[in-house]
């Protein structure tokens, strides 16, 4: 249900001075992702009550937080897996899936949400690869039928991707005869292939065996450090956390209670709420 | 006609029944393809969101589902005087089992996880493409020993189409054995010919079963 009044902090950016955010952004630059005031709830359970935040193109930014704080609805708002029930999430500046219009929040049409959908990639925690296909059929499937490549293009791409992943031999698998480690990989493989603007990943590595994760966390690395992809990572894996991304978000029941760099966020937390999570993720 | 069996009566009967054999085939397999292409969509189109569409087609399907094969063959086959028989048979026995197997697809299409969905939308992927390249190869290979199963019991309703005067299997060997007062031979080969196809078919259909489980 589409709300007909607009929550408070849902401005068309530019029309009104923009709400305090809970993150800076480089002067005068668009960011590549930003929620102004949004609204989520499940039945009477509101998630996420006029959440802002906005994330600067190439950031590397960390969701942790407590289970159940809405971290995985914050993605799946921005894969329009769950639709909001107030605000607005804009994406290069674009209004996603509702936008300000005459003072009313509208929906945007499937055309133009496909556009913005498009530059975003998702990998999840159960790597939902399609088991009917190859582990190749699986990552040119989008490219060939969404960007319109042809096959032999999109094969190569393809087989540069499993190679980057270090699956180059098991290009002709069946998916279901892959360990999860091996799943993940080609699930991240298959995201790339879109050559996304912006990638979303919920506890990839959550469903692993512990002694396969360091495989998946390497290779997203290396996307981290070869591109300038946008990520927005929801990990447990705090090592990885710190290693990879420059900006760390402390969630909890769908507010941010803290916002710093790595360093500062896992070594001097401000926040108690933060202090008590972090110890009890860290373990002592 | 103190004989209780007659080799020799088998003999003469054999070839009108297996050219009644030939029919119940016909009308089996050309039944099963109506069936199983109007099955999906019906499942297809009782997926869509609007009312408008799904109610008065759920309501069809209901309406077939509880109204009698035997009623349904001969009501249509007396509305419409001018299609052959045979025709009327093989659409009647599609339609019918169409509302069956629709629901066998709806349980397959309900089957594939939520996640299939997702990643297919994450990736963008237009409509016709989720359904044709994620979804229903995966519904459909859950969905194989179900229609193989209704298939099966297809063939074991065709002598109803001896209402409508299609010269199948049982009406041949019927007509036999009115023909000569005496109906043992003939109707025990119909016995074994449905018996010899069906059993094999319902093994093969149990193992796919096991095999895609
Ligand atoms: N599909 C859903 N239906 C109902 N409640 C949901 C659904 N998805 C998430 N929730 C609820 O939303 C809240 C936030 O969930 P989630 O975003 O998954 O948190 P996190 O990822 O931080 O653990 C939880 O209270 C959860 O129970
Ligand atoms: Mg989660």
């Amino acid at each position: 249900m589409p709300e007909t009044t607009a929550p408070r902090d849902a401005v068309p950016s530019g029309t009104a001075p923009a709400p305090a955010r809970a993150t800076t952004t480089v002067q005068g630059a668009v960011p590549a992702i930003e929620f102004q005031g949004v609204v989520k709830r499940f039945g009477d359970n509101t998630v996420l009550d006029g959440l802002d935040f906005s994330v600067a193109k190439g950031d590397r930014v960390t969701l942790i937080g407590p289970s159940g704080s809405g971290k995985t609805t914050i993605l799946r708002l921005l894969m329009t897996l769950e639709e909001a029930d107030g605000g607005i999430i804009l994406v290069d500046g674009d209004p996603y899936t509702h936008e300000i219009r005459g003072g009313k929040r509208v929906e945007v049409p499937e055309k133009r949400r496909r556009a913005v959908r498009r530059r975003v990639g998702m990998v999840f925690q159960q790597f939902n690869l399609f088991p009917n296909m190859s582990v190749l059929e699986n990552i040119i499937e989008a490219p060939m039928h969404v960007l319109g490549l042809a096959r032999a293009q999109a094969t190569v791409r393809a087989e540069e991707l499993l190679d980057q992943v270090g699956l180059a031999d098991k290009r002709d698998a069946r998916c279901t005869q892959l360990s999860g480690g091996q799943q993940q990989r080609v699930a991240i493989a298959r995201a790339l292939a879109m050559d996304p603007e912006i990638l979303l990943l919920d506890e990839v590595t959550s469903a692993l065996d512990p002694e396969i994760v360091a495989d998946v966390l390497g290779v997203l690395r290396e996307v981290a450090e070869t591109t300038d992809i946008t990520m927005l990572i929801v990990t447990h894996e705090m090592q990885f956390a710190r290693d990879v991304s420059n900006r760390v978000l402390m969630f909890d029941h769908g507010r941010i209670v803290e916002e710093a760099d790595p360093e500062t966020m896992f070594t001097s937390p401000t926040h108690e709420r933060t202090q008590e999570f972090l110890r009890a993720v860290l373990g002592d | 006609m103190n004989d209780v069996w007659s080799w020799q009566r088998a003999a003469e009967a054999l070839p009108p029944i297996l050219e009644g054999f030939r029919i119940t085939l016909l009308a089996t397999v050309v039944g099963t393809a109506i069936a199983a292409v109007l099955g999906l969509l019906v499942a297809l189109v009782r997926r869509s969101r609007s009312r408008w569409v799904t109610a008065p087609v759920g309501l069809a399907v209901e309406f077939v589902r509880s109204t009698p094969l035997l009623v349904q063959l001969v009501f249509v086959y007396l509305m419409l005087p001018s299609v052959p028989a045979l025709v009327v048979g093989c659409v009647v026995l599609g339609v019918h089992y169409a509302t069956y197997m629709s629901e066998v697809y709806r349980a397959g299409i309900d089957a594939v996880p939520r996640g299939q969905w997702e990643a297919a939308k994450a990736l963008d992927l237009p409509r016709t493409r989720v359904w044709r390249a994620v979804v229903l190869p995966q519904a459909i290979r859950k969905t194989l020993p179900g229609l193989g199963n209704y298939a099966i019991s297809m063939f074991k309703e065709t002598p109803y189409l001896f209402a409508i005067s299609v010269v199948e299997m049982f009406t041949a060997a019927q007509q036999f054995g009115g023909r000569t007062f005496v109906y043992t031979e003939a109707l025990t080969m119909v016995g074994l010919l449905f018996l010899l196809a069906s059993y094999p078919t319902s093994l093969l259909v149990r193992r796919l079963e096991n095999r895609l489980a």
